[in-house]
């Protein structure tokens, strides 16, 4: 079966990130003054032909931790969408 | 000594590194495709060079997808069995993706590509002049793994004013402790963000280069 997966992947917390501190300015320059913080992560959608749920999420689980993600500076969080 | 520079798509100083070395240093150079796999004419007293560029794109992240490139698992088990590898800049963030090297490189503190002149200091102190140019060069490891390296002698090079001096003034990125320059723990691969292939011609008027590759024993 065709499992659709989906990855986030996130700065970790107590890094600085630009690209958000970025957007964070174009926001406020727009007006949106009362956003306080904006951090900016990848959102990766995977398909994985699987014989269950639970190997699916296996799979994606390695792949997060082999390529989609750098534990040094980010983390992800996988959420399995059928 | 012999050097190797892997070629990957989107490499754009594999050619400034093999004129550095063969012309300015007069060394014995060989240029090596990613997609090959053949390391057996290396020996442990060669150097494997991975160039400064932009790898696949960077895309993911900068060196992720290079990591898993033929050539570099060759790259990976020379360097195991202690062959000497030295990444500049795209080629350090490579080797920081493959584990050979610990932490990681982060975009810049400021949001800006910086390519300019800067001074780094070695282990003599003596401020060197050296060319940056990176998005991407802000080194980050954990507190823990920062400090065994201090105590093993594994910080090279650390960004300095022209007299040497130290602070966030002189550090173009953000880099935690300074660092432009590291060396893993057996102390046969090296990696910098500044590039010392730019910096070893006379027409150049800065040859500041070839003192950081005598320092890393690779001259």
């Amino acid at each position: 079966m065709l499992y659709h997966v989906q990855i986030k992947v996130m700065p970790l917390k107590d890094l600085l990130d630009p690209q958000g501190k970025a957007v964070l300015g174009g926001l406020h320059n727009l007006g949106l003054e009362s956003v306080q913080d904006v951090r900016v992560g990848k959102h990766i959608t995977l398909d994985i032909e699987a014989n269950d749920a639970n190997s699916a999420k296996a799979i994606a689980e390695e792949a997060g931790k082999k390529l989609l993600a750098n534990p040094v500076m980010e983390f992800f969080e996988i959420e399995l969408i059928n | 000594m012999k050097f190797g520079i892997v070629v990957f798509p989107g490499s754009n100083c594999d050619r400034d590194m093999q004129h550095a070395l063969s012309v300015d240093l007069g060394q014995e150079v060989e240029m090596l495709w990613h997609k090959d796999q053949d390391l057996s004419h290396f020996t442990s007293d060669d150097c494997i060079v991975l160039p400064g560029g932009f790898s696949y794109g960077d895309y993911l992240r900068c060196g992720a997808i290079a990591r898993f490139s033929p050539m570099m698992q060759s790259v990976i088990t020379f360097a195991e069995n202690g062959g000497k590898v030295l990444g500049v800049c795209n080629g350090f963030q490579i080797l920081c993706e493959s584990g050979l090297l610990p932490g990681a490189l982060l975009q810049n503190n400021h949001q800006q590509f910086s390519c300019k002149n800067v001074f780094i200091q070695g282990k003599d102190g003596k401020p060197l002049q050296i060319p940056i140019a990176h998005g991407e060069g802000r080194y980050y490891a954990d507190e823990a793994t920062l400090n065994q390296m201090e105590s093993n002698g594994q910080i090279l090079f650390t960004y300095c004013g022209k007299g040497g001096e130290s602070g966030a003034a002189y550090n173009p990125n953000g880099a935690v402790r300074d660092i432009a320059g590291i060396c893993n723990a057996n102390r046969n691969v090296f990696g910098m963000m500044p590039h010392p292939e730019r910096a070893t011609s006379s027409v150049l008027h800065n040859q500041d280069g070839i003192a950081v590759f005598k320092q890393l024993g690779l001259i």
